[in-house]
């Protein structure tokens, strides 16, 4: 194995890597405060359209929405167990385990696909497909605007946690990473993590309304 | 050694890609200040326009609805392609690696990328602008840009989306490159205030402009599906918008004036010999702006049919946040106190800061009083302080770094006479147009409005005349600055006598900034009683 050299700009590997990980919290920083402002949205509505938005939530999919929290869920520990073993070597099981990772991304962004085009069908797509009950129209209409920008920001997020997964694993198939260096698995795991972290979020707000007394 | 002193970052390479595909931060900054040079004379052609039509009452110029498009011009281009990332992305970036003892931005690429983003965003919206205009007002305000404005909302709004990333990405790099790349002793209060400003606005860059691009995508949404977001009539909820849209707009507002307050900390400690009076207290008081700065919003919408209480306290948190700038204010005023006071362009520049700044603070109270902003709302009182702000605080304060520096930058000297001509200029100038726009607030004249009653006539051409010599004040730069490059004197690597870390190097710096890395053995303002400079690292 190559000995791994920080950049130009840092004076140790210690002080690259520590960079990389405050970048990327700083990153999600910003992420909290963008999902944030459509979260706020969300409550906003859901507050002054209670039973629209209770009567659009039960046409989710939630077994899909659930199976996909699975897949997730899953993933997150692939790539928690992949940040761990890069440390001490293992280059293929972690370049394994990445892969794992993006492959059920893929499967989640699978699924998601299949639940818009059920979605389509229902005529549930704001704008392009809409037909709703008359009574709690307005709402839902509201609720499954916020629903497609709300998924399709997060899948858009996933998609490119696919990409930076597998362009990582490739890398550590290779024997990039090590005890020294090993700063792209951590730092794409943070983010992989924080993009879990956002589907649970949006699961609850998005599922589980109006189910209880349904 | 010697080679690497006698190559510097302008020398280096002189092929056109060796510039823009550069990541050095240096040349990054160099681009970026041509970038915003541009549009500060595109938004500053359509102040002109504006101030020509108001020269007088009746529409003879253009019609209201080019009007309108004219102030949105200058509004969108003035705040979000020169104002924003004016100090940060020009001087902070050439300067924050300098002064912390660094060889480059923590993420160089990046940094290049942000210029990229915004060379993107600032195309759009100026190609908007230019197809057909926008007639929203910089605001945006829902419905009206979402429903019934009949400009390029969309491609202006897009515009400015992109341009926002390029504010988070360098306000990220700030913030890990001054957490992170800070030379060996480079203790945290042993920074020099400009470090500590930025450092406070880049924290307002990363935490509030992902909220402002949500706002504008979903007015882009509404605009396109018909969707009722925040249009009343099809369901949605306008306050919401206004509240998402100053939850960011109004700590923009910080963004555009703690990278100014940093510059002037540096101006007023060099030129008057003396250590920074309160330093400890003149950095906690970046980052209270920052904090208290996020509590505000609520104080553009006292009109807004929001709840009274949420009124009282939007209210009283602005009176909060004045605070830390008013302890600023004096610090800076005491650091005067038995300075050996010199008068050198960017002093000048410094001090009309701090009049300037007093001036809008002390009325932005004045519109912290409910009862009071409700009298001048929607009125010049309105335009006139902001611009107190944003233009006599935040421009003048760009200019006097941009003075000062620029023997570091470009490794010439300025003309002094010129340039102490213009900043004077600049300050009667300045005054002179935005003074009577205080009384033609009080007075009840409407802001984007392009006639207006026979009777505010006289105040609207003392406006117009000031702003003609503001102008003027504002091309000379461009000139006698654009002079030096060729004919300057060469300037030694501390022609100021200063004491920071980017003094310490030759001027223009090398490409990779220091020869070998400074150690910092104190803090940034030390002077001896007879003014002498201690440099920070010696």
């Amino acid at each position: 194995m190559r000995e791994a050299q920080p950049s130009f700009q840092y004076a140790t590997l210690v002080q690259q890597e520590q960079a990389a990980q405050l970048g990327m919290w700083t990153f999600l920083a910003t992420e909290v405060l963008f999902f944030g402002g459509l979260i706020l949205a969300y409550c906003v509505y859901r507050y002054g359209y209670a039973d629209d938005f209770a009567a659009a939530a039960r046409h989710t999919k939630i077994v899909i929405g659930t199976l996909n929290t699975a897949i997730l869920l899953t993933s997150s520990f692939l790539v928690a167990w992949a940040g761990a073993l890069v440390k001490v070597g293992f280059d293929r099981l972690v370049a394994g385990l990445l892969t794992g990772a993006a492959l059920l991304g893929v499967i989640f962004l699978g699924l998601k696909g299949y639940e818009y085009r059920e979605e389509y069908r229902e005529h549930l797509v704001p704008a392009v497909n809409f037909a709703f009950e008359a009574a709690h129209a307005r709402g839902a209409e509201l609720f499954f605007m916020l629903y497609f920008v709300l998924t399709g920001l997060h899948g858009l997020h996933v998609a490119i946690g696919v990409v930076v997964l597998l362009a990582i694993a490739h890398r550590a198939r290779g024997g990039a990473y090590g005890r020294q260096y090993h700063s792209p698995v951590t730092v794409a795991g943070l983010y992989w993590h924080f993009v879990d972290l956002v589907w649970i979020f949006l699961f609850a707000l998005i599922y589980l309304p109006g189910r209880s007394s349904a | 050694m010697k080679a690497d002193v006698e190559t510097n970052y302008l020398t280096a390479d002189y092929r056109l890609r060796s510039w823009f595909l550069t990541t050095d931060h240096k040349r990054v900054a160099v681009l970026f200040f041509a970038t915003i040079t541009l549009f500060f004379f595109v938004g500053g052609a359509a102040a002109t326009m504006i101030r020509l039509e108001l020269a007088t009452p009746q529409a003879d110029l253009v019609r209201s609805d080019i009007y309108n498009r004219l102030f949105t011009m200058h509004g969108v281009v003035m705040v979000w392609f020169f104002l924003i990332p004016s100090i940060p992305t020009t001087l902070g970036n050439f300067l924050v690696p300098l002064m912390i003892g660094a060889r480059d931005l923590a993420f160089p690429r990046l940094n290049l990328t942000s210029w990229y983003l915004f060379l993107i965003g600032g195309s759009v919206t100026l190609y908007a602008l230019f197809v057909g205009g926008v007639d929203t007002g910089w605001t945006f305000y829902a419905p009206f840009s979402t429903m019934y404005s009949n400009g390029h909302v969309v491609l202006a709004v897009l515009g400015v989306f992109i341009a926002g990333f390029s504010s988070i990405l360098t306000g990220l790099n700030f913030i890990v490159t001054i957490h992170r790349l800070r030379a060996p002793g480079l203790t945290w209060y042993r920074l020099p205030i400009f470090i500590w400003s930025l450092y406070a606005t880049s924290v307002i860059l990363v935490l509030a402009t992902p909220e402002l691009a949500i706002t504008l995508a979903l007015v882009a949404l509404e605009r396109i599906t018909g969707i009722g977001i925040f249009n009343p009539r099809l369901g949605g909820d306008p306050l919401l918008f206004q509240h998402m849209f100053w939850f960011y707009s109004h700590p923009a507002v910080y963004i555009m004036i703690l990278p100014g307050m940093g510059v002037v900390s540096e101006l007023v400690t060099c030129f008057s010999r003396k250590n920074l009076f309160g330093y400890k207290f003149v950095a906690w008081c970046s980052i209270a702006i920052a904090a208290i700065g996020f509590l505000v919003w609520g104080h553009h919408m006292f009109v807004s049919g929001q709840s009274p209480f949420a009124g009282i306290v939007f209210s009283f948190m602005s009176f909060v946040v004045a605070v830390p700038s008013a302890i600023k204010v004096f610090n800076w005023t005491a650091t005067l106190h038995k300075g050996w006071v010199s008068y050198d362009a960017p002093m000048l520049y410094a001090l009309a800061f701090i009049g300037l700044f007093t001036i809008g603070g002390l009325t932005g109270l004045f519109l912290a009083c409910i009862a009071f902003d409700v009298f001048v709302t929607d009125t010049y009182f309105v335009i006139a302080h902001f611009h107190y702000i944003m233009v006599g605080g935040m421009v003048t304060a760009y200019f006097g770094g941009l003075h000062y520096w620029w023997p570091k930058i470009t490794g010439r000297l300025y003309p002094e006479y010129w340039a102490r001509a213009a900043a004077i200029l600049i300050f009667f100038g300045f005054n002179m147009t935005f003074f009577p726009q205080f009384i033609l607030g009080i007075l009840g004249m409407p802001r984007r409005y392009h006639v207006y009653a026979p009777e505010l006539q006289v105040w609207n051409v003392l406006s117009s005349a000031g702003a003609s010599i503001l102008a003027l004040a504002y091309l000379l730069p461009l000139f006698y600055l654009g002079w030096s490059l060729f004919w300057g004197r060469r300037a030694s690597s501390d022609p100021w006598h200063a004491t920071g870390l980017e003094w310490q190097t030759s001027s223009p710096p090398p490409k990779h900034n220091f020869v070998a890395t400074p150690i910092v053995e104190r803090g940034p303002y030390v002077y001896t009683v007879d003014g002498e400079a201690v440099p920070q690292n010696a």
